[in-house]
């Protein structure tokens, strides 16, 4: 298959997964919450289309469509969403606390940058040649440790790509409230440069990501991979204030129906039957595995 | 550093000629130039830092200036380095030392004279360690980088030009000094007579306790066991609990006295859950007396009079023993 193809169907797996996953809450078969990727799915394909296989990631509360982009198994992913021993980190993490090889995330705002610029200067240290890539969003900029581990990467000269995803909405409060100036000046103020994309198209991400991670795995130090996007469903579950209006005008900027004009209906067609199997045998298998019990 | 290369530290100030503002890493970057990091005022960033080279399979080692400014850390400590490996199922090690020095009594006023240590008590997945002079601060502190976890290594600032004592000599020759505990060692000190209570302490407190504890000897004839702990959390207080068992048999009335010490602020202090675990022992609870010395619960003064005052002192343990002692 071309990878057009694959590219598409990496998009389409984190977009069903996500909708299933929505689905499950809804029907009361899952607790605790989640943050869907949905709309946002041609950052992670195109990213990690190009991203070297022993990179190290660090990822954020909205991390499933990292990790499934990353190469991550659904089947794992959903049953540590379902609390299952058999989950990523045995039921111990949910949603936002995931870790499987070189991938990590967790769910604070910003607190995450500074230990992916530590991992960055490990894999410096001991000459890897890996790099560390962190995921941070419009709502990261307002914690202060973020600026901390900028002045540190650069000062240090350190392989870590901090890749910003811009949806314009930090949990409901819109960009125009919560970040003054401008984002990609954030970076420039610490010498760091940014390859900024507005964009749903993950052919112009993928090109985009491969530019910087070049500048940065050639030990120039730090870059920014600044992408503006589009959430098409809520910050969690139920708190989206956007009007009816604004959720259909941003789905025009569908990452999966731009990219499927690439491909015929044959293809498309062959992608969805591929990962229906997918996602109903990772949900169905998860659901039948048992629970952890807590070691005394 | 000489024996392990995944050994880097990582601070403010901390290049020779300075050398640090307490001088603990002096000479260090003459010798590991590339291993030792001199950071921006970042604490945070540091501590981050740091946490993730752990986790990539470095042994970082952080020195926070003042340990005033482990607040600027906490959400460092305890809501990554500290979860990481419980959270990810054990699939990761976090190897991280952060060094603090804590304490007062050297006029440094409201922001840099704290014991916040009580603060990182109880965190799961982080312990807490402060050297004495009965142990090996050095040995201790090798204990804390060979520890796949994450360590806060207390040190108060008056422990750095106290000398380290010698069983059997000065202080300690009326003790019949007991350790045990590995590489992090609890020790007790016996009298040579029968003890009524039981004092436990910690870091640069136990100077204090003891000179309490001689005072109390030669002016009161009150006989009182030390127990000195080298970790703080989590809690492990198997010795402090044999030594009460002991104290209760040789007292003269029927209850349990246990004083802690420490210059922490009293409220909700080690102390606290030091007593607390006791009592929980006790099988009857009207039967172990406690009373703590602790700093007052206001903020440090610059005034010596008055950081004497806030701080606990020899004369504050001796009153608490006597009233323990009477009570």
């Amino acid at each position: 298959m071309t990878e057009n193809y694959d590219l598409y169907k990496t998009m389409l797996l984190i977009r069903r997964f996500e909708e299933r996953l929505l689905a499950e809450f809804s029907t009361g078969s899952l607790v605790g919450t989640t943050h869907a990727y949905i709309g946002q799915e041609a950052g992670a394909a195109g990213i990690f289309s190009v991203a070297g296989a022993d990179d190290v990631v660090f990822s954020n509360h909205r991390c499933h469509g990292h990790f499934l982009a990353y190469g991550g198994d659904p089947y794992r992913l959903a049953a540590e969403l379902m609390g299952r021993a058999t989950g990523l980190v045995g039921g111990r993490g949910g949603s936002q606390h995931i870790q499987w090889r070189n991938f990590y995330s967790n769910g604070i705002q910003g607190g995450i940058v500074p230990v992916a610029t530590g991992m960055a200067l490990a894999e410096k240290t001991k000459q890897t040649g890996n790099l560390a890539l962190v995921f941070i969003g419009d709502g990261t900029l307002g914690e202060g440790v973020l600026y901390e581990s900028l002045n540190i990467a650069a000062l240090w000269t350190l392989p870590l790509l901090i890749v910003l995803e811009d949806n314009r909405y930090a949990q409901t409060t819109p960009t125009e409230k919560g970040v003054a100036g401008s984002m990609a000046g954030r970076f420039a103020a610490f010498g760091i440069p940014v390859w900024e994309r507005e964009t749903a198209d993950v052919l112009d991400v993928r090109a985009a990501a491969g530019e910087a991670l070049r500048h940065v795995r050639s030990g120039a130090g730090p870059g920014c991979l600044l992408l503006h996007t589009h959430r098409f469903s809520a910050h969690s579950k139920g708190d989206d204030p956007r009007s009816p209006e604004e959720l259909a005008r941003i789905r025009q900027f569908d990452p999966l129906t731009v990219h499927a004009a690439r491909l015929s209906s044959a293809e498309t067609g062959q992608a969805e039957a591929e990962i229906a199997a997918v996602i109903n045998d990772a949900f169905t298998r998860a659901a039948a595995d048992p629970f952890p019990e807590l070691e005394r | 550093m000489e024996t392990d290369p995944r050994v880097y530290v990582l601070g403010e100030d901390i290049l020779d000629p300075y050398g640090g503002a307490f001088k603990v890493t002096r000479g260090l970057s003459t010798k590991f130039p590339d291993r030792v990091l001199t950071t921006p005022i970042s604490e945070a960033g540091i501590v981050g830092v740091s946490s993730g080279m752990a986790l990539r399979g470095l042994r970082p080692v952080a020195e926070i200036m003042f340990g005033d400014f482990v607040t600027l850390i906490a959400d460092q400590v305890v809501n990554h380095a500290a979860k990481f490996r419980w959270m990810y199922n054990d699939s990761v090690r976090v190897p991280l030392v952060v060094r603090a020095p804590m304490g007062g009594r050297r006029g440094y006023g409201p922001t840099h004279s704290q014991s916040l240590e009580k603060m990182f008590l109880g965190v799961p997945g982080l312990k807490v360690l402060a050297p004495n002079t009965l142990g090996d601060p050095g040995g201790l502190l090798e204990a804390a980088i060979a520890d796949d976890d994450p360590v806060l290594f207390v040190e108060h600032k008056l422990l750095y030009t106290r000398p380290l004592l010698a069983a059997g000599q000065g202080d300690l020759a009326d003790f019949a000094l007991e350790t045990g505990g590995g590489p992090v060692p609890y020790f007790v000190l016996r009298p040579a007579y029968p003890a009524s209570l039981t004092i436990a302490t910690y870091g640069y407190n136990f100077e204090l306790a003891r000179q309490a504890a001689l005072e109390l000897m030669m002016e009161h004839e009150i006989f009182a066991e030390l127990v000195v702990f080298s970790q703080l959390s989590p809690f492990d207080l198997e010795p402090l609990f044999a030594s009460l068992a002991r104290t209760l048999r040789h007292g003269s009335g029927q209850a349990r006295r246990l004083l802690t010490v420490e210059e922490g602020g009293l409220t909700l202090g080690w102390g606290a859950e030091v007593a607390a675990r006791a009592a929980e022992r006790s099988d009857d609870l009207s039967r172990c007396s406690v009373r703590r010395v602790a700093a007052r619960d206001l903020p440090i003064a610059n005034s010596p009079r008055l950081e004497d005052a806030i701080l606990p002192s020899v004369q504050d343990i001796v009153n608490a023993a006597l009233e323990l002692s009477n009570a």
